[in-house]
C-alpha cells in the first residue's frame, strides 16, 4: 500500500473515529450511573469548600461531587457566560462574583430560581443587602451569598511612625471618622514629607465610597444608565478626585507590576482593604511585610468590595441535589467551614458573630483580629444594586480617575470622558 | 499499489490488451475480475488529493470563511451577547462609526504606531541582513539570536516590558534618573506611548525581516559584487545599487506583509497597557482599531457595532493592499 492510500484511510478512519467520540459523549450525559448523581461544581479562586463537600457526601449517600476550580475570575466568568448562553457546560452549581451578578440576574430564565427548593426560608441566613444582591427585582432567588468582603482602611505602620501619625489601629480609626478627616490626614501626612503618598491611585477609593452610599450608583434595576442622576454617585467622585487634587496619590495603577512594587517598597501609606485583600498584601509584600501593615476602621463606616454567590443554572439535570449543595455550603455551618479552611468573610449574620470569626487573629497584620475589624462594617451596610454592566462602567471611572491623577484631565473632563464611555457600555451612546 | 503499477514496464501492460490512449488502462482496469483494489485505488487517486486538503478547507470555512461572512450580517443589526439580535438596522452601525471619535483616534493610533514601528523596522532588518551576509565570525550564531525575540513567549514579554516602561519603578526612567532626566509617564503621554510600543514589535520582528532579507541577498549572484568592486564602487554605493535592486521583491513583499500585520496591531498595545480592558491607556492614547473592536463587542457586548468596525478595518487593508500594488507596478514599469 502506498503511503497515499494509507493517509486517506488514516483520515476515514479519523473522522469516523471522532464521530463516534462525539456519539459517546452525547450518551454519556444521560447517565446510566445507575441512580447515583454526579455533581459539578464551578468555582474560583479560594472557596475552601474542600471538607463541606467531604460531608455532603457523607450525608447523602449516592452524590458525588466534583469541584472545578479555575484560578482568576476574569478568565472564569466569560466561559460561564459562554456555557450559559450555549445551554450546556456549566456546572450543576456555579459560582459567581459580585461584580458580575447582575449580568446574569439579567438572564434570570437561564437559572433554577432557589426559592422553588426551600431557598424563601434560608433569608434570614444572609446579611439583608447580600440577599438581596442575589434576587431579581421580580423576587426570583438566582444566587445565594457565600462570602463578603468587608471593608477596612489598611495603613503601613512604619510610614505612619514617620509622619508622626498615631500607629494604634483603634487610634488611627479615630482620625478618619469621615472621608473629609481622611483627607485632612493625607494632608498632615503628605506635609511630614516621609517619600511616600498617602493613597496609591484614587480607584480603590472611589469604590469604596460608592458602596458606603448604597442604592443604585450606576445603573437602575430596569438597566438604564442612573450615574448622572444620583448625587451621591457625583458625590464619591468629588470626594476622590479632591484627594488626588490635595497631592496625595502615587497615581500607581491598581493591580499593575508598579502597584504591586509600591506595596513592596512602601510608597503607599494606606489602601482600603476587603478581607481578601489581606491575603493580597501578605503575598506580595512576603515575609519582608511582617507587622508592616495593619487596619483600621474604614471612614464613612462600613463598605463592602466583592464576595460571591452559588447559583444552579437551569440546564442542570439535578436542580434539586444542585440546590441542596448550594444551600448546604452557604448555610452557616457551611460559611464557617469555608471560613476556617480559607478566610473567606462569611456572608451570614451567624456565622458572622460566632467565636470562629471574632475571635480568629492574624499575626502577618500585628495580630490583626479579623473578625472583630470586618463584622461590623458588613453588618452596617446599605444594600448597593450593581448593574449588568457595572464591569465596563467600572473600567470607564477607573480610566477616567487615572487620567485626572496622572494630570492628564481636569476632574470635570474626567466625569464627562466616564459618562461617555458608560453610555456606550450600556448601548446608549 | 498504485504507484507499482504505474511504474510497471508498458509491455506489461500491452501484453493485457491493446492501448487505447492513456485513459484506457486505467478504465480497463476497473474490470479485471477481482480488482476491487484496483478499483479503489483510482477513487484514490482522484479523490485523495481533496481529501488531503480538505482539512485546511473545512477549518478555513469554519472558523476563516463563515466568521468572515457573518460578521457582515452581525454589523448590519443591532447585537449583544446577551441580548443576542435585537433588530436590523442597516448601515447605522457604519454611520455611526464615522462620526465616532473614538475609531478615529484608534485609527490614528494605528496609523502612527505603523510608521513610526514599520519604517526603521524594515531598515534595520536591511542593514543587519547586510552585515551578516557580508563575511562575520560566528555568522550562525548572529543569525539565530535574531530570531530569538521571534519565538519569545509572548507572556514573558509583557513582563518584560511592563517592567521597563514603569512610571514609578521602571528600569528605563530610574536610567534617565541618573541622567538627570525627568521620568517619563510612558503609559500616560501618547508619543510616548507609541515609541514604547512601536519599540517593542521591532524588538519583535526586525530579525524575522532580516531574515527574509538574508535569504534574498543570499541569492544575489556573487559576481556582480565583484564587478562592481573591481569597478572600485564602494560598499555604500553597492548596497544602493545592487541589493537594493536586487532585492525590490522581497521588500515589496515584506511592506505589504507588514502592512497588513501593523493594521490589525493588537498584542504589543494589549499588553502594554495595564488591566484587560482594552482601553489603550487613561484615554485611549495607544488603543489600535483592533483593541477598540475588542472592546465593544467582548467588554460592552456590542457585537453589531463591533463588527462593523471590524470590517471597515478590513476594508482598509485591502485598500492599503490595492496601493501596496499599483505602487509596485508603477516602479517595475518605471524600471
Amino acid at each position: 500500500m502506498t503511503m497515499r492510500m494509507r493517509g486517506a484511510r488514516a483520515a476515514a478512519a479519523l473522522v469516523g473515529g471522532g464521530a463516534l467520540v462525539l456519539a459517546a459523549t452525547a450518551c454519556g450525559g444521560d447517565g446510566g450511573s445507575g441512580g447515583d448523581v454526579e455533581l459539578v461544581i464551578d468555582t474560583f479562586g479560594v472557596m475552601g469548600y474542600d471538607e463541606r463537600i467531604k460531608q455532603f457526601e457523607e450525608e447523602n449517600p449516592g452524590v458525588t461531587v466534583e469541584e472545578r476550580n479555575v484560578t482568576d475570575v476574569a478568565d472564569y466568568t466569560p466561559q460561564l457566560q459562554q456555557n450559559i448562553a450555549a445551554g450546556s457546560g456549566a456546572g450543576d452549581v456555579v459560582a459567581i462574583e459580585e461584580a458580575n451578578i447582575a449580568q446574569f440576574l439579567v438572564q434570570a430564565d437561564k437559572f433554577a430560581d432557589l426559592n422553588e427548593y426551600g431557598g424563601a426560608d434560608l433569608k434570614d441566613d444572609f446579611l439583608e443587602w447580600k440577599w438581596e444582591q442575589g434576587t431579581t427585582p421580580d423576587g426570583a432567588l438566582i444566587g445565594l451569598g457565600t462570602d463578603i468582603g468587608g471593608m477596612g482602611m489598611c495603613y503601613n505602620v512604619p510610614l505612619f511612625e514617620d509622619a508622626g501619625l498615631p500607629t494604634d489601629r483603634e487610634e488611627v480609626g479615630e482620625l478618619w471618622p469621615t472621608w473629609d478627616d481622611f483627607i485632612e490626614t493625607g494632608e498632615e501626612f503628605m506635609e511630614a514629607d516621609t517619600g511616600a503618598s498617602f493613597v496609591s491611585t484614587i480607584q480603590p477609593y472611589f469604590r469604596a465610597v460608592t458602596a458606603q452610599a448604597g442604592g443604585e450608583p450606576f445603573q437602575d434595576t430596569e438597566g438604564s444608565l442612573v450615574l448622572e442622576e444620583n448625587d451621591a454617585t457625583r458625590d464619591s467622585y468629588d470626594t476622590v478626585t479632591d484627594m488626588s487634587e490635595a497631592g496625595l496619590s502615587a497615581s500607581l495603577p491598581i493591580w499593575s507590576d508598579e502597584w504591586n512594587a509600591g506595596i513592596q517598597n512602601n510608597t503607599f501609606a494606606t489602601l482600603p482593604c476587603p478581607a481578601w485583600m489581606l491575603g493580597h498584601i501578605e503575598s506580595t509584600a512576603g515575609d519582608e511585610g511582617l507587622g508592616r501593615w495593619d487596619v483600621a476602621a474604614v471612614p464613612g463606616g462600613g463598605g463592602n468590595w466583592g464576595g460571591s454567590f452559588l447559583a444552579v443554572p437551569e440546564q442542570s439535570e439535578h436542580p434539586e441535589e444542585a440546590a441542596e449543595l448550594a444551600k448546604f455550603l452557604t448555610s452557616p455551618e457551611g460559611q464557617l467551614s469555608a471560613w476556617n479552611e480559607a478566610n473567606t468573610l462569611p456572608s451570614s449574620p451567624e456565622a458572622l458573630e460566632s467565636p470562629d470569626v471574632t475571635e480568629f487573629t492574624r499575626e502577618y497584620f500585628n495580630d490583626l483580629p479579623v473578625g472583630e475589624i470586618y463584622a461590623p462594617s458588613a453588618l452596617e451596610l446599605e444594600p448597593v444594586y450593581y448593574g449588568p454592566d457595572t464591569q465596563s462602567i467600572d473600567d470607564a471611572f477607573r480610566a477616567a480617575l487615572e487620567s485626572v491623577e496622572q494630570g492628564q484631565a481636569s476632574p470635570k473632563e474626567g466625569w464627562d470622558t466616564a459618562v461617555e464611555e458608560s453610555k456606550r457600555a450600556v448601548g446608549e451612546g | 499499489m498504485t504507484s507499482l503499477q504505474r511504474g510497471a514496464p508498458p509491455s506489461a501492460r500491452h501484453a493485457d490488451a491493446p492501448a487505447k490512449g492513456p485513459s484506457r488502462p486505467q478504465h480497463r482496469r476497473r474490470k479485471d475480475p477481482g480488482s476491487r483494489g484496483r478499483f479503489l485505488s483510482s477513487v484514490d487517486l482522484k479523490a485523495s488529493p481533496y481529501l488531503f486538503i480538505a482539512p485546511f478547507f473545512l477549518l478555513f470555512g469554519a472558523f476563516g470563511l463563515f466568521p468572515l461572512l457573518y460578521t457582515v450580517w452581525v454589523s448590519f443589526h443591532e447585537w449583544s451577547l446577551i441580548g443576542g439580535n435585537e433588530g436590523f438596522i442597516g448601515l447605522d452601525n457604519y454611520v455611526r462609526l464615522f462620526s465616532d471619535a473614538k475609531f478615529w483616534n484608534s485609527l490614528y493610533n494605528t496609523l502612527g504606531i505603523f510608521v513610526i514601528a514599520v519604517i526603521p523596522q524594515l531598515l534595520v532588518a536591511l542593514l543587519l541582513a547586510d552585515t551578516l551576509n557580508r563575511a562575520v565570525r560566528g555568522k550562525s550564531f548572529f543569525q539565530m539570536t535574531m530570531i530569538l525575540p521571534y519565538i519569545t513567549s509572548i507572556a514573558a514579554l509583557a513582563i518584560v516590558f511592563s517592567q521597563l516602561f514603569g512610571s514609578e519603578f521602571g528600569l528605563i526612567n530610574q536610567a534617565l534618573g541618573y541622567l538627570g532626566i525627568d521620568p517619563i509617564n510612558w503609559r500616560g503621554e501618547k508619543y510616548f506611548s507609541w515609541g514604547a510600543i512601536a519599540f517593542m514589535i521591532d524588538w519583535r520582528w526586525t530579525g524575522y525581516n532580516a531574515l527574509i532579507y538574508l535569504a534574498a541577498m543570499q541569492s544575489v549572484p556573487k559576481d556582480v559584487y565583484e564587478a562592481a568592486s573591481l569597478d572600485g564602487a564602494s560598499r555604500m554605493r553597492q548596497f544602493f545599487q545592487i541589493t537594493i535592486p536586487m532585492l525590490r521583491p522581497t521588500i515589496i513583499f515584506t511592506v505589504i506583509i507588514s502592512t497588513i500585520g501593523q493594521m490589525q496591531l493588537f498584542t504589543e498595545p494589549a499588553i502594554f497597557d495595564t488591566g484587560g480592558a482594552m482601553q489603550g491607556g487613561t484615554q485611549g492614547q495607544f488603543q489600535t482599531v483592533m483593541m477598540l473592536v475588542f472592546q465593544e463587542a467582548f467588554r460592552y457586548g456590542n457585537y453589531g457595532y463591533g463588527s462593523a468596525i471590524a470590517w471597515v478595518l478590513f476594508m482598509l487593508v485591502v485598500l492599503l493592499g490595492l496601493i501596496n500594488v499599483v505602487m509596485t507596478s508603477r516602479i517595475r514599469s518605471a524600471t
